[in-house]
């Protein structure tokens, strides 16, 4: 077992899933516990991962080779680095967590539900852990069908319209990365004289620059649209207006990572030339992401609108990490993935207990809850908060970190961003005001019941993380850094170390000491 | 010499043990274990405090007391730790903070007994105390800035924390916006000073690795980082253009008000600039704007005093002008003299706002004072330790307003008489609505409400209130001019913040400008008399005959209305065209667009699908035919 860790962590969900469709029975309880107990052997398979990662090395770990279709070179390759690692875990964390929650929140064709969550949670991780570019892409599909199945069956009033859009708007730039992967497979061909999709040989093919930018363009497109990253963002806010709860909280907290996790595994490294030449125009769109969504979601009505909207600012900022191309811009991205499933996976669940409550996510329809529902508020608060970014709490490292990278890279991008933290302080705050503060002003709230028992335990790690996160993130942190480091150095070799001499000579004088000291 | 103090890190667990104890188990314990446990956690880390300060006397001078916590966040060339710091700078703060905390906790266990939210209320309290410590204590900027942010948390939960009211719940988050919007700057500052050392291989976030290195800066950065992290305090401290959040945090309980929007937490953009000295030693054009803003807050902010009839909004615009004056201080280089305003402004101030909640509490709820008056003599303690902060604060000689304000303005002088003279006019105006506060509040005529049965506070909050005012007459000999005697504050400072020039100046000078100052003192006071027990009637003719101005300074200039007019509503709008238009119409619009030509497309050629063979088999022919025609004219 010991050789096939990151297999059996892939597989467990699926093969808990067929299971859960042959056993489960019809009993609602017994469903429940059932698919809890099969979410917690990936969960559990993943702390073994973490255990047996070694911090030290940035490369990849655990790998695991076999052929697949031998003919095309296509083999079943997965492994692990420091910047895959907490994302699976993180994956593998929320699907117990959504499991908890949903047994108590879905009330029609539960066992099909938690089916689709098992079968979607394989397709995660196999996803992060994908080192063969074909391999990749068919998680990369796989994960589509039940997400969009989620929508499509336990959505809302528009869920066929939301389930066809996010399924078309994702597929559609999916199908130029396919055309893209096998290019550099037969790229492969052509130097070497044999197919592979190895990620790990196609990191040192040197690609025609002329072909480049154009394998950058149609990568990157399947991932904006993920990301989402503005102008390809309006699919999110329907997707998540009629997704159930825990489709929300999987769709925000780990789908849209796949897109940021794309660039930096994929895009940014096999094409360093054609993201050094793209990373103005990818970071300008975050930019105007990070404020447009901050305004947008400013005036939303709808709560999951809003959280919604929101995502598109934070993604804003990870893509603006990322794109920076510094080490400590890059590790900040990464560990504001992850802390973005958090908040964000929160505050999609504070959502859904007070819709499953009340049947509405109006704003308008609440005020005056803290009275009533002093628990849930308090929870609400903290979740608010860590999406505000406030420092002691996880939001902040990240958007620390990649601010101050991205400062170092083009503070000119930089400082526009920063708006993004005012703005995520005015929506958040006026949301809080809206919905806890103030008198009760609808009877129909008077009665509101406070979380639940299973509310609480499928909220409470989440707290707990909120505050470690904030407060020691080194754990995270000395992980993260050797994978972004030899990424990122990946990067430099063919993008010379942009001198932070030529930035700073805008703001201050040129001085006459050594200019670019930047290792 | 850096001599390593374990203990300082129990100033940061006492009052966590003190929030954690409040959030979880204070409503089940009940309120006596709260009333004991809150301002107990407190008065250890006081004592903390005081012990911690006598171990820094006995360093050599510039010494330091440090506790390295943990590595915090280590990231490619950040490399940060959690550490704490205890210089000569940071013992004055801690006293500060935890002396004047403890006592307003006490304060508040009366203040508060009646309030349903016990816990809560201490909860956020506590919490503030751990987070004003980390930002005092911090030795990084970054560790700071979590301090500087938690202190803004704290603000925000305790204005809106009766929150059932709108208004109150809307003023926390005015104070939580507007403090960003100054974050943002703050936080710009420290990435380019990051990055300005960084050219030089310098790779630090510490305030001992900037004070290190600060002569690599240019005087173009510097005074470019000077300015934004400005721009944090005047946010923070309530300085103009971003003041405006504080009058509308009196909303909080009284005791908040004394605190936090008083005597702490409002001063940590001067203990900022302080802690940063040596950047702004190297900006000159830096130092003038904080000076200068400085300056016209302290006159700006006393004009809307003057006409003022809210006893706490009266106290909020004076909290706003002495805070200007600080900043006059620290921004004409007196750094000491700045940070010494701030320890006597902490000590009167907390002390007129804790009079002022006493005057509530005693009053059931009011504060309008001209629903008030003749309250002396049914609020013995409250008046006469009232009286004597009004004493403090209009700078009346021997009290301890006078030594830090005179120390400011004798600097101030030194570097441009126009700063001083602005600072004498606002010391005028000073004098003036403090003591018109007073008389309205406390002589004259009872304008009391029958029904209202006026009483003097329990001994929980007159207590704190006459240990404030002994701190409000003696607090300031430790910084006497020149003239009068050695001036042990600011030499106990000098190490951290440098000493400020004292210039040519000789002592007829110092006793000159002394002079004027108290005669402007002594003007206001005189006029204040006049107006408002001699002859009463008077201000309302001086109302009538300069209406416009009048009503200009009860609209508080109208720069509320002016944000709401050139910010708030463009913002709002701009969001919602962006949302309707942009998002729905033109993007979302484009999307579904080019599915419904998609569509429209196949159900055109749909027509040519029809399932017939025979329909193929002739397009196929005619395709043949076609394509034999082409190759045949060819």
């Amino acid at each position: 077992m010991e050789g096939h860790l990151l297999s059996a962590l892939v597989f467990s969900p699926l093969v808990g899933a067929v299971a859960l469709g042959v056993v489960g029975g019809t009993d609602a309880r017994a469903i429940g516990r059932t698919a809890l107990a099969f979410a917690f052997v990936p969960f559990v398979l993943s702390l073994l991962v973490l255990a047996d990662f070694d911090p030290a090395r940035g490369d990849f770990q655990m790998l695991e080779r076999a052929d697949w279709i031998p003919d095309f070179g296509v083999q079943y390759l997965v492994g692990i680095d420091g910047v895959s690692l907490f994302l699976v875990v993180l994956t593998t964390l929320l699907t117990v967590l959504v499991v908890i929650f949903s047994a108590g929140d879905v009330t029609r064709r539960l066992k099909e539900y938690m089916v689709m969550m098992l079968v979607l949670e394989t397709g995660m991780l196999g996803t992060l852990v994908a080192l063969d570019l074909f391999l990749f892409y068919v998680f990369w599909e796989v994960m589509l069908v039940p997400m969009y199945l989620l929508i499509g069956i336990w959505g809302g009033t528009r869920r066929i319209y939301a389930a066809v859009k996010f399924a078309l708007y994702t597929m559609a730039g999916s199908l130029l990365m396919l055309v893209a992967i096998l290019y550099l497979g037969w790229l492969h061909r052509e130097a070497y004289g044999s197919w592979s999709f190895d990620l790990l040989r196609l990191y040192d093919l040197s690609i025609p620059a002329g072909v480049e930018l154009w394998l950058f363009a149609a990568f990157a497109l399947a991932f904006a649209i993920k990301v989402p990253l503005f102008p390809l963002h309006t699919w999110l806010p329907d997707a998540h207006v009629e997704a159930p709860t825990g489709g929300s909280v999987i769709l925000a907290g780990v789908l849209l990572k796949m897109g940021t996790y794309g660039f930096l595994r994929f895009a940014l490294p096999l094409f360093p030339h054609a993201a050094a030449a793209a990373a103005p125009t990818m970071m300008a769109l975050a930019v105007v992401g990070i404020v447009y969504g901050a305004l947008v979601a400013m005036v939303q009505p709808d709560l999951k609108k809003l959280v919604a909207y929101s995502s598109v600012s934070h993604l804003g900022f990870v893509m603006l990490g990322l794109f920076a191309a510094n080490v400590e811009a890059v590790e900040g991205a990464v560990y504001q993935m992850l802390s973005h499933g958090l908040s964000t996976g929160a505050l999609f669940l504070a959502v859904g207990v007070i819709y499953s409550r009340r049947h509405t996510r109006e704003i308008a329809a609440f005020g005056g809850l803290w009275k009533v529902v002093p628990l849930y508020s308090v929870f609400l608060l903290l979740a608010m908060l860590s999406s505000a970014g406030l420092p002691g709490l996880n939001g902040f490292v990240g958007e620390f970190l990649i601010l101050i990278g991205a400062f170092g890279r083009h503070p000119m991008f930089a400082a526009p961003a920063v708006l993004g933290m005012i703005l995520g302080a005015v929506y958040l705050t006026w949301m809080y005001q809206r919905v806890i503060f103030g008198p009760l002003r609808h009877e129909e709230n008077r009665a509101l019941p406070d979380l639940t028992g299973r509310e609480i335990a499928a909220f409470a790690p989440l707290i707990v993380l909120f505050f470690w996160m904030g407060v020691y993130p080194r754990p995270l942190l000395v992980r993260i850094e050797p994978s972004v480091k030899s990424i990122v150095e990946r990067i430099e070799r063919v993008r010379p170390p942009a001198s932070t001499a030529s930035e700073m000579a805008r703001v201050g004088r040129p001085s006459s000491a050594r200019p670019g000291a930047e290792r | 010499m850096v001599e390593p103090a374990p203990m300082l890190r129990a100033l940061l667990i006492l009052p966590l043990a003190g929030v954690i104890f409040n959030a979880f188990f204070g409503d089940r314990a009940g309120r006596r274990a709260v009333s004991l446990v809150a301002p107990g956690v407190i008065g250890v880390a006081f004592l903390v405090a005081v012990f911690s300060f006598f171990r820094l006397t006995g360093l050599e001078e510039g010494g330091a007391l440090a506790d390295r916590l943990f590595s915090w966040i280590p990231a490619g060339r950040i490399q940060l730790d959690a550490g704490l710091r205890l210089d000569a700078l940071s013992a004055v703060m801690a006293l500060i903070v935890t002396g004047v905390g403890f006592l307003i906790h006490v304060y508040s266990v009366g203040y508060m007994a009646h309030d349903p939210d016990y816990a809560r209320y201490f909860t956020y309290l506590n919490l503030f105390m751990l987070s004003m410590l980390t930002l005092v204590l911090a030795d990084s900027i970054v560790l700071f800035f979590v301090g500087w942010e938690g202190v803004g948390l704290c603000s925000y939960l305790l204005i809106g924390f009766w929150y059932e009211n709108d208004e109150n719940a809307s003023a926390g988050k005015k104070a939580f916006i507007v403090n960003r919007v100054g974050d943002a700057g703050f936080l710009l500052g420290v990435f380019l000073l990051f990055w300005s050392l960084g050219r030089h291989d310098v790779w630090t976030l510490d305030f001992s690795g900037f004070r290190e290195h600060a002569s690599l800066l240019t005087p173009e950065l510097a005074t470019a980082i000077g300015l934004l992290l400005f721009v944090g305090a005047t946010g923070k401290s309530a300085q103009i253009p971003l003041y405006v959040w504080l009058p509308d945090a009196m909303a909080g309980p009284t005791p908040v008000s004394a605190l936090i929007h008083a005597a702490t937490m409002v001063t940590a953009g001067v203990y900022m600039i302080a802690r940063m000295h040596f950047v702004y030693d190297l900006a000159p054009d830096a130092l003038a704007v904080v000076a200068s803003v400085g300056a016209a807050t302290a006159v700006f902010a006393a004009s809307i005093g003057l006409v003022q009839t809210d006893i706490k909004k009266v106290l909020a615009y004076s909290t706003i002008s002495q805070l200007g004056y600080m900043f006059l201080g620290v921004g004409v280089g007196a750094y000491a003299s700045g940070v010494f305003h701030l320890m006597t402004h902490a000590f009167f101030k907390g002390l007129l706002f804790l009079g002022a909640g006493s005057v509530i509490h005693g009053m059931e709820g009011e504060q309008d004072i001209r629903r008030m008056g003749g309250l002396a003599a049914k609020m013995p303690v409250t008046f006469w330790t009232f009286a004597v902060a009004c004493a403090a604060i209009a700078g009346v000689p021997l009290f301890a307003g006078f030594f830090s304000k005179d120390a400011i303005l004798f600097h101030a002088f030194q570097r441009s008489p126009v700063l001083w003279a602005i600072g004498v006019l606002g010391a005028g105006l000073t004098a003036f609505y403090m003591f018109r506060l007073l008389f309205l509040t406390f002589l004259g005529e009872s304008r009391v409400d029958p029904h209202v049965h006026v009483h003097e506070s329990p001994p929980s909050m007159t207590v704190p209130l006459v240990v404030l005012a002994v701190l409000s007459v003696i607090g300031g000999w430790v910084g006497l001019p020149e003239v009068f005697g050695p001036d042990v504050f600011g030499e106990f400072l000098a190490p951290v913040v440098g000493a400020a020039e004292h210039g040519e100046a000789s002592h007829a000078l110092e006793i000159g400008l002394m002079a004027v100052s108290v005669a402007a003192a002594a003007g206001g006071i005189g006029l204040a008399y006049a107006f408002y027990l001699a002859r009463p009637e008077l201000p309302a003719d001086l109302a009538a005959r300069f209406r416009g101005l009048h009503r200009l300074l009860l609209d508080k200039y109208r720069i509320d209305q002016l944000y709401d007019a050139v910010i708030v509503q463009p913002l709002a709008g701009l969001a919602h065209f962006l949302w309707r238009f942009v998002d729905t119409l033109l993007i979302d619009g484009a999307v579904n667009g080019v599915g419904a030509f998609v569509r429209a497309q196949s159900i055109t050629w749909r027509v040519l699908q029809t399932g017939n063979v025979q329909h193929y088999a002739l397009t196929f022919l005619i395709g043949v035919a076609v394509l034999i025609g082409v190759l045949l004219v060819r």
